[in-house]
């Protein structure tokens, strides 16, 4: 039962541990509904996060287009929610449908593009996104143009959001520490070196990209059935800073540090809520002075390894006793 | 035939402005291999310096475009050496990020003490419409398109013929090379950013005096497709950039001349894939080998 081994259990533990202390947290009402939203926020961030780090840490491909991606999710999810009779079957339908038309478009989109290098790359997606957000603009019966759709039923809550990051996150990290997840950083590493080792290049980017793509859907998906509010105007460029600046800050190629990036930022917006403006400005500083000083961000590339820490620590145990 | 012509002149206005930001995309592009997120923002605060003066100080406007370009390169020179010198040996993906913070950082910082609001750039040039084969032209697209033509007449003799426009050029070329033959290079960067900026700079109150409204967000989109101008061009080549300018203003007025004025910006953006797609190096651009 190699499936089951000890590292996958432990991470199974975490995750029920984490949903159990919420759970409790919610119960007291120590987190109430207004913390509520921020939990919520941080989840969905971090949803975003840990797709665009597959691209840009481990595939090494500088996508701005993140934000289109996300509006296909949310408005896929708004539409269904509000036509279909419950709600809830609605909100899966719609993500299915977001997720789907996703791959589609990052298939598009990717197999040209993912040629380019870097900063091309970075603007033809930023470019993708800004189309995808200008038909929504224009495909007024369908998504009520500019003013957006408002009133969407709000089947999402903390619970499913939390069991989406989950499954997210641990969909993303197979595919990390699968062989084709180490064929994939080995492109980021030297794109020349792996293809002259026989990678795919092409594949392995282009599925990186997917399935950024697919964890961007899912996340605006459920973004839009907790807020119950879409509009074009949320899913400019700036949206895909936003996710950027998440995953910079907590280290380029560190889910962990997405992880920990995304919670340190989500409440450092609690506390400068008052500030308003003030907020984006210590944003954009923040964000200048992490590339000059600690351009790896706050984990570089290290993560938390909690099976490896609990092996170790029972290995030790075994030796005791024996 | 004479609605379409008549568009062509409003595209040519259009295109002189992005041609004047695409420039300085492209000449920063040339030297140190960077997309100058922030070019857009230094735009945007051409046109409030701009605004400031004439609203303010009651400055003559050409004074005030002249003054506006002095101060966009002085700013343009402080990004340069407090946020993107440090990173020069650095990755590319790090140095764009930086771009994008202080993009940010200059929009946000407008915003803030500015508010987000639009504001209305005083009507400083009489608009006086006159009638050329029955096509209405008005004076103050003579004047934007005038004002270019002359700032590229300057631009191109300043890269040519002068002593720094000669290291720049190498600079772009090989800046290694530049720098063993006795070129400092750091002096070229800051030239060639102060440069561009002012260019940016007095495209901001050419678009202030030409639509009368400007505001702390004005810079992004203009900035984007003045990048999408210099792609076009081929990245690097400083004819390409006006060349490219111009295609784009005439692209979206024709687009929406054709009534689709809502997906002018989507027509600039699929242009962009197009060119990445056919020709990544632009149409002006040199095909550079990629040495293992």
């Amino acid at each position: 039962m190699n499936r089951f081994h000890i590292r996958n259990m432990v991470w199974l533990a975490a995750a029920v541990l984490g949903f159990l202390a919420l759970y409790a947290l919610v119960q007291a009402g120590i987190i109430n509904r207004f913390y509520q939203i921020t939990l919520v926020t941080i989840m969905i961030n971090i949803i975003y996060a840990v797709g665009l780090n597959l691209v840009l840490g481990v595939a090494g491909q500088f996508s701005l287009g993140h934000a289109g991606f996300i509006a296909i999710g949310a408005y896929s999810a708004a539409i269904f929610t509000k036509a279909m009779e419950t709600n809830t079957t609605g909100l899966y339908v719609g993500m299915a449908v977001g997720v789907g038309l996703s791959i589609i478009l990052a298939l598009i989109v990717g197999i040209p593009t993912l040629r380019l290098k870097g900063d091309y790359l970075a603007i033809a997606t930023l470019g993708v996104a800004e189309i995808v957000r200008v038909i929504i603009n224009n495909m007024r019966d369908l998504t009520n143009g500019p003013a957006g759709i408002s009133g969407i039923p709000l089947v999402s809550n903390w619970i499913n959001v939390y069991i989406f990051m989950v499954i997210t996150t641990i969909f993303i990290l197979n595919f990390v520490y699968s062989s084709a997840g180490r064929a994939t950083m080995a492109i980021q590493q030297d794109e020349i070196a792996a293809e002259s080792m026989g990678v795919n290049v092409t594949l392995y980017k282009v599925s990186a990209f997917v399935l950024g793509a697919i964890t961007a859907s899912i996340g605006g998906s459920l973004q839009a059935t907790f807020l119950g509010i879409v509009t074009p105007g949320d899913y400019t460029f700036e949206r895909s800073i936003d996710v950027l600046i998440i995953v910079v800050f907590g280290g380029i190629g560190s889910f962990t540090g997405s992880f920990v990036a995304a919670i340190l930022l989500g409440l450092l917006n609690v506390f400068l809520q008052d500030y308003g403006q003030l907020r984006m400005v210590i944003y954009a500083i923040a964000l200048v002075l992490i590339m000059i000083f600690r351009p790896g961000g706050l984990l570089g590339t290290r993560e938390l390894r909690l099976g490896s820490l609990v092996t170790k620590a029972l290995g030790k145990d075994k030796e005791a006793v024996s | 035939m004479q609605l379409f012509m008549q568009q062509l002149v409003n595209g040519i206005s259009l295109g002189s402005i992005y041609a004047l930001i695409a420039l300085g995309y492209t000449m920063v592009y040339g030297t140190i291999r960077l997309i100058n997120f922030a070019h857009g923002d230094i735009y945007m605060v051409g046109a409030f310096f701009g605004y400031f003066l004439v609203s303010v100080l009651n400055v003559n406007v050409f004074l005030a475009m002249l003054l506006a370009g002095v101060f966009c390169a002085i700013l343009g020179v402080v990004i340069e050496k407090v946020a993107y010198k440090p990173l020069r040996k650095s990755t590319r993906v790090a140095a764009l990020i930086t771009a994008i913070g202080v993009s940010f950082f200059l929009q946000n910082v407008m915003i803030y003490f500015l508010g987000p609001e639009v504001r209305a750039f005083p009507s400083t040039i009489p608009v006086m419409p006159f009638r050329v084969f029955g096509i209405v032209i008005n004076m103050k697209q003579v004047f934007v398109f005038i004002t270019t033509v002359i700032l590229m007449i300057v631009l191109n003799a300043i890269v040519k013929y002068t002593k720094m426009g000669k290291a720049m050029r190498a600079v772009a070329v090989d800046s290694e090379a530049a720098e063993l033959m006795g070129i400092d290079v750091n002096r070229v960067i800051s030239f060639t950013f102060a440069l561009g900026s002012a260019l940016a700079g007095v495209a901001g109150v050419l678009v202030g005096v030409y639509y009368n409204s400007i505001s702390a967000t004005m810079g992004t989109t203009p900035g984007l497709k003045a990048f999408v101008a210099a792609v076009v061009g081929g990245v690097g080549s400083i004819p390409g950039a006006m060349i490219g300018g111009y295609l784009i203003g005439l692209l979206e007025t024709i687009v929406t001349f054709m009534g689709g004025s809502m997906y002018k910006d989507a027509a600039v953006y699929a242009l962009l894939i197009v060119i990445l797609l056919i020709k990544p190096s632009g149409l002006f651009g040199k095909n550079v080998k990629e040495k293992v």
